[in-house]
């Protein structure tokens, strides 16, 4: 007998680990339960047990080593009273180890030149670093939420604050999210400048009350006396095969009112620059960010004095044919599609719009005079969408320039399904932008 | 009413308690007669009969301590110093009303003065109070925050969110429930199973007292047991006031679940200003002695109502003002 013994998924959204120790030696007889190895995500390290009985025939992937692709082979386990298996192949001959020990490589554009002043770091590094450069530059700012503190964030978001700040700082909640951001609230009308961490903006909706009607509206309530400087933040909209309670785009629902911010970084110099600018706000700012960007690397300024203003849109790729506004995940999508279309002829604006409310029109209807053309990009449901204010915006202050009607790609027009086909086709898609585009640009 | 003349209060307590009490009822039946009028519009809930609870709670706070209450909020802002001028300009929808006209009869503010609204959703001041004493205890200051709800809002599920989050933390916050009986035209005893709401903070360790919430005096007692317990670092305290509104939920209510003779009864036998009338006549104030104050109280009243009506409305340019902070 040999089995082979695989890198294991360890969430929805791990592709990668770090085989981080091995807990066994060749030789080792193993029973079903028993611990093989320590794996490390981008979100915990975890120990692995074994399923199926036998003897370590073969360690194929050495400890220590990165970028290990779920369901590589990383051990043979064979019969208790066999010898190594002659046929098995040398981890030289491995054919997954090339693959495997290979870096994580962002498929995107890189946006900054890198140099002394920025480091290629994750999304969740950048926010990690606005959070903690915050702390250290005013004490009234705190962080709180759901495994903050002690398990060092649900996503390794907030990973070492309690160690450098101390449990004066951060605050690990119970899973009360109505309670605990009505908590946070009052806290801000105390003067305090909390951070509060919602473990997926899915939850958030046990605490939008609070959100809407005691953060966004006591300052115009109160005729100006009650400010309410606090920050929302935490993954937002689909994260990946985790079914319809758990993958939403909040983005259309907070960017309704007013009262509040809503910001949506894409890149890490997003993240850090807009998270330290809603830090500093003195408003409540809804701050979404998304899951799957957390393990994305990008260019990063390092200066603690980086910030990027709320309310200012950026042009991630300048183009003259069609202008494609996006926020946050799709904006990487949305550079795709403009990479795709440039080979077809089609020379793509991409507008990564950064912060919805306030919502740069301005830059918008530049790009509209220039393009004429427009397809918007969001993972959210279409109906009352952030595609729909926008198309309305353009009809409204540049309908003389358009050459096409605005097109959106949206998600689908319903809940997130489970399974992997239905889940892709729900979600939009490089190619619903390429065809979006191809379509106002008549070129079909 | 059992009242120990040897209590350590002082006539001259006694007399600003009633002064108190006496001008929030009187701000009440001013704010009906406007409301009638058409002076006064959308909702509108008084307190009328309640004043013991919110006047005998305040007499005791400290200078720092912040208050946050619900939408029955006006005897709150008066006995939180805040001028009636401003209250009733506000009530009316005038510019110099405490939020510029924008908030109305259940979100007015004052930062000055520590009152936090005035909130119009049923229980969302909880965690609110249960922050404002976050913040207190995290600027390590002795100051405690006191946060009034009602038996209807008792059955919130962010009330139970908040108790336990200020226990586990130790928040000085005094949750003080004015239990009136009714949550709009439900009784509590069809509304709260168990027999009182203060001992739903047992599950939490939350220490509790059953309070006689006509009783000025006993309020103001228990208030003081509180506030030393929460000052001292033990964490939140529950306080269950046994009171009773005279009037509907709101004006626009006819009260017709409960019976007049009811209402009569506890007016005749328990009214809160009677009660320290009662007690002012052992120390020898009459009420002749009384009636001064309550002239000086009509002019105050009538000074606001005048005031009032002389504020103009707000400016256009007001209506996109202080949505954010630029």
């Amino acid at each position: 007998m040999s089995i082979e013994i695989l890198m294991p998924a360890l969430s929805p959204t791990m592709e990668e680990g770090t085989l981080s120790k091995w807990l066994v030696s060749e030789g080792d007889i193993v029973n079903s339960g028993d611990l093989l190895a320590e794996i490390e995500t981008d979100k915990a390290t975890m120990e692995v047990e074994a399923v199926d009985e036998g003897k370590v025939g073969q360690i194929l992937i050495s400890e220590g080593t990165e970028g290990v692709k779920v369901n590589t082979p990383i051990a043979i386990l064979i019969g208790s009273n066999e010898a190594p298996h002659p046929t098995i192949k040398k981890i030289a001959e491995n054919p997954y180890i090339e693959k495997a020990i290979l870096p994580t490589k962002n498929k995107d554009k890189e946006i900054l030149k890198t140099d002394s002043n920025s480091s290629f770091i994750t999304v969740r590094e950048a926010l990690r670093n606005a959070m903690a450069e915050e702390m250290r530059a005013d004490n009234n700012v705190f962080v709180m939420g759901e495994e903050v503190a002690e398990y060092q964030g649900a996503y390794k978001v907030t990973q070492g604050l309690l160690d450098e700040f101390g449990d004066k700082r951060v605050y690990d909640t119970p899973i009360t999210e109505h309670g605990f951001a009505g908590v946070g609230i009052g806290a801000a009308f105390g003067n305090l400048r909390p951070i509060v961490e919602f473990m997926t903006f899915n939850f958030a909706m046990q605490a939008i009350d609070q959100i809407i009607n005691s953060a966004a509206k006591t300052l115009y309530m109160s005729g100006g006396q009650m400010g309410c400087p606090i920050v929302f933040r935490g993954p937002n909209g689909a994260a990946s095969r985790v079914g319809a309670q758990h993958s939403q785009c909040y983005a259309s629902w907070y960017a309704h009112c007013p009262g509040l911010k809503v910001v949506t970084p894409w890149s890490s110099a997003d993240a850090k620059g807009l998270l330290k600018s809603a830090i500093r706000d003195p408003n409540p700012v809804i701050f979404l960010e998304n899951e799957v960007m957390y393990g994305q690397s990008f260019d990063c300024p390092n200066d603690q004095d980086f910030t990027l203003p709320i309310g200012k849109a950026h042009i991630e790729r300048t183009g003259k044919d069609v202008t494609i506004i996006s926020f946050s995940i799709m904006v990487g999508k949305s550079l795709e599609a403009a990479e795709i279309l440039n080979d077809k002829g089609i020379d793509a604006e991409v507008i990564n719009l950064r912060s919805l409310r306030p919502l740069d029109t301005e830059t918008i209807i530049n790009s509209v005079k220039k393009t004429n053309r427009v397809v918007t990009c969001e993972e959210g449901f279409p109906f009352s969408g952030i595609g729909s204010e926008i198309s309305a915006v353009i009809n409204e202050n540049a309908f003389d320039w358009l050459d096409a009607p605005v097109t959106r790609v949206t998600g689908k027009d319903v809940p997130m399904p489970y399974a992997a086909n239905l889940e892709k086709l729900a979600l939009p898609q490089v190619d619903d932008i390429v065809n979006s585009c191809i379509n106002v640009c008549n070129k079909s | 009413m059992s009242v120990d003349l040897n209590t350590a209060i002082t006539k001259e307590e006694l007399l600003d308690l009633y002064k108190e009490m006496r001008l929030i009822r009187m701000v009440e039946q001013s704010a009906a007669k406007a409301y009638t009028l058409k002076k006064i519009l959308g909702f509108c809930h008084l307190y009328i009969g309640q004043e013991a609870v919110v006047v005998g709670v305040q007499s005791v706070q400290i200078e720092g301590d912040s208050v946050v209450t619900s939408y029955r909020d006006h005897g709150h802002m008066l006995a939180c110093d805040m001028d009636p001028k401003g209250v009733m300009a506000e009530l009316t929808g005038r510019e110099d009303g405490y939020s510029k006209g924008k908030g109305g009869s259940m979100h007015m503010f004052s930062r000055e003065k520590g009152f936090f609204g005035g909130h119009g959703i049923v229980a969302a001041q909880v965690p609110i109070g249960a922050g404002l004493a976050f913040a207190h205890k995290y600027n390590g200051n002795k100051n405690v925050a006191i946060t009034y709800f009602g038996d209807g809002a008792a059955n919130q599920g962010q009330v139970y969110e908040s108790y336990n989050i200020a226990a586990l933390w130790k928040l000085p916050v005094i949750f003080v429930i004015e239990n009136n009986k009714y949550g709009m035209g439900t009784s509590v005893n069809r509304s709260s199973a168990g027999d009182n709401l203060s001992d739903r903070g047992k599950a939490y360790g939350i220490v509790a007292d059953i309070v006689d919430g006509m009783d000025v005096i006993a309020v103001r007692d228990a208030a003081l047991k509180a506030m030393d317990y929460c000052r001292s670092g033990k964490g939140p305290y529950i306080l269950e006031m046994k009171t009773y509104r005279y009037r509907g939920h709101s004006m626009s209510d006819p009260a017709k679940y409960r019976t007049r003779d009811e209402v009569d009864e506890i007016r005749q036998n328990s009214d809160p200003i009677n009660n320290i009338k009662s007690i002012l006549d052992k120390f020898g104030l009459k009420d002749e002695n009384l009636k001064i104050i309550d002239t000086e109280i009509k002019s105050i009243i009538a000074n606001a109502a005048t005031f009032a009506q002389e504020s103009p409305e707000p400016s256009e340019a007001e209506l996109f003002t202080d949505i954010t902070i630029n």
